[in-house]
């Protein structure tokens, strides 16, 4: 009886400790939820979590944006983005990890060294050519950098985690279906790609994030404003607005996390499977 | 006829091998070998888009070591970020990771709050909300003032901005947290019970057990985390754009502006070939002091 008393109560305290520190975490992100229904005047008079009074004006005149380009565009242009980047990089992911981990052809171990060590490979050395050849293409103000980056595999970390998902599969499983007259292409699509279907959810996931949250890419690809996306957006809206309606800019800014936060509750167990069995990225 | 088919199953699959492979080995080819080279060779040029490049040896390279004096800035702040960020994330990332490992039902619950951070951390959302929330007149300033405490000049004071920027990404734990998890789970818990039965205390037991055994992680995480911070470019470009004084002007900050501002792509490419071979002596120097630090199970037997 004592014993689990003394379990019980060091459980409650672990719960309230971790509920403390998690509340510090993710303090920034409640303060922004609510920042987002203040007036302005009452964001710098007021230490109060909750707003004295709703605002819910901050949201329609922010996302009107500049009159000329609204959120209505910059949403739209990241679902044109997002979208076909996380198709493409299923259907390159499914096939390279497949190839890799499926057959012997020569230079398997160095090819294989040789994507992972790409891993490594710093995006701010290959931007400039890279840049030059989309221009070249006339493919800047276009979405084509990302979805030809996509198609050819070029972010070897979905590569890697394919790999790994296939090599968790039993041979076995595909000689049957080879003996049973499949060739290698049906095997995949038949035999392996139902079982795929959380490592592929994981890519997709993994990949959402970044493409929606990528800004780096797309400040040097996207310089013109029809094209910007919901990043590019909320970037301009500091130039332009000078810090003078930080309400909006911020329920602006809680608009745009609100597709990869509910994403992520409903999802996080891929997250964490993802990271964890492929062990990359930081 | 069966015969005819499985002697050609070898070479046919070998040849499968590499059109399944091919999408990568042409991005691989274009998108990432030919730029490599081709950065290299635009650093030993004057390239800046509107004529073709002339050759010109190392004058970039010289320029850049003699006569910038943005760039000693921007490798100042680089480092002292690298410096900073890296043993903070990776130190915090373990202690959480450590904390969690208890064994408790609503863990995954905890786990996943902690890592929403790394989900929005780096978007241009949680940047502007950083800047605002460490303005002089922001929320921290406010709080603190509530306490009686003088404001602090966050985002301001160029010996303290920097770390304002690293707190941004030490916050952003949840990544090396996780691995830390993972690995914490594969300590044998005999380890544990025996060294306790020896009376090892808690923290002994840490330093003496789990810490040697998850090494191979810690070197992984210094790794990538190490190879991130030399890149950051969102939070430096966002939250303090590069100010004040320079303070906080990161490397690939620079090298965007002289890229894509300017359009000295010669001159920007040498500095991104510069970066390049500094992380490169880096990630040696990490992975050679790692025969000194890490224990792999193997070599014990």
């Amino acid at each position: 009886m004592k014993r689990r008393r003394k379990a019980f109560i060091k459980s409650a305290v672990k719960n309230i400790l971790f509920t403390a520190i998690g509340f510090v975490l993710i303090y920034p992100m409640i303060w922004m939820f609510f920042a987002a229904f203040k007036s302005n005047h009452e964001i710098f008079a007021s230490i109060k979590l909750l707003p004295i009074e709703w605002i819910w004006d901050n949201f329609s005149k922010g996302w009107a944006g500049t009159g000329q380009y609204n959120y209505t565009l910059f949403f739209t242009n990241s679902i044109k983005l997002v979208v076909p980047v996380l198709v493409f990089t299923v259907i390159s992911s499914v096939l390279i990890g497949y190839g890799f981990a499926r057959f012997h052809f020569v230079g398997h171990g160095f090819l294989f060294m040789l994507m992972i060590s790409t891993i490594m490979l710093p995006n701010s050395i290959t931007i400039i050519p890279r840049y030059i050849i989309f221009k070249n293409l006339n493919w800047v103000n276009t979405y084509m950098p990302f979805y030809i980056s996509a198609l050819f595999g070029t972010s070897a970390f979905f590569n890697f985690m394919m790999v790994q998902f296939f090599r968790g599969i039993p041979r076995e499983l595909d000689d049957a279906a080879q003996i049973d007259g499949c060739g290698t292409f049906r095997t995949l699509i038949y035999i392996l790609l139902p079982l795929a279907k959380s490592a592929i959810l994981s890519v997709v996931l993994f990949q959402f994030m970044w493409t929606w949250n990528d800004f780096f890419n797309s400040i040097i690809f996207l310089n013109d404003p029809k094209t910007y996306t919901v990043s590019l957006g909320l970037r301009m809206a500091i130039d332009a607005a000078q810090m003078t309606n930080w309400n909006q800019i911020l329920a602006m800014s809680l608009v745009s996390i609100i597709p990869p936060t509910l994403l992520f509750f409903f999802s996080q167990k891929y997250f964490v499977e993802g990271i964890a069995t492929s062990g990359l990225k930081g | 006829m069966y015969m005819k088919r499985l002697s050609s199953r070898p070479f046919n699959n070998k040849f499968r091998g590499m059109i399944y492979i091919s999408p990568w080995l042409i991005g691989f080819a274009a998108f990432q070998f030919y730029p490599l080279l081709a950065s290299l060779y635009y650093s030993f040029t004057d390239f800046n888009m509107l004529s073709k490049p002339n050759f010109i040896g190392l004058k970039n390279y010289i320029d850049i070591f003699t006569s910038d004096t943005s760039f000693m800035d921007s490798v100042k702040a680089t480092f002292k970020y690298v410096i900073a960020v890296v043993p903070c994330k990776i130190i915090f990332a373990l202690v959480m990771a450590v904390l969690l490992n208890a064994k408790l039902k609503t863990m995954n619950f905890y786990r996943t709050i902690y890592y929403l951070p790394s989900i929005l951390g780096g978007s241009v959302a949680v940047s502007l909300l950083w800047r605002f929330m460490f303005m002089k007149e922001g929320t921290v300033n406010m709080l603190l003032g509530k306490l009686g405490i003088a404001s602090v000049g966050w985002l301001s004071d160029p010996g303290l901005a920097i770390f304002t920027l690293g707190a941004l990404q030490v916050w952003q734990f949840g990544s090396p947290m996780v691995l830390f998890l993972a690995a914490l789970k594969q300590v044998p818990a005999e380890m544990y019970e025996s060294a306790k039965i020896d009376g090892s205390s808690p923290l002994n037991s840490f330093f003496k057990i789990t810490l040697p055994f998850i090494t191979p992680i810690v070197l992984f995480n210094i790794v990538m985390q190490t190879n991130n911070a030399f890149q950051e470019f969102t939070a430096a470009f966002i939250v303090t754009n590069g100010g004040p004084m320079h303070a906080t002007y990161l490397y690939a900050m620079k090298l965007y502006e002289e890229a894509f501002n300017f359009y000295k792509m010669g001159y920007a490419s040498a500095l991104s070939w510069i970066l390049f071979i500094v992380i490169f002596i880096f990630t040696i120097i990490i992975f050679k002091s790692a025969n000194l630090w890490v224990f792999y199970e193997d070599k014990e037997e």
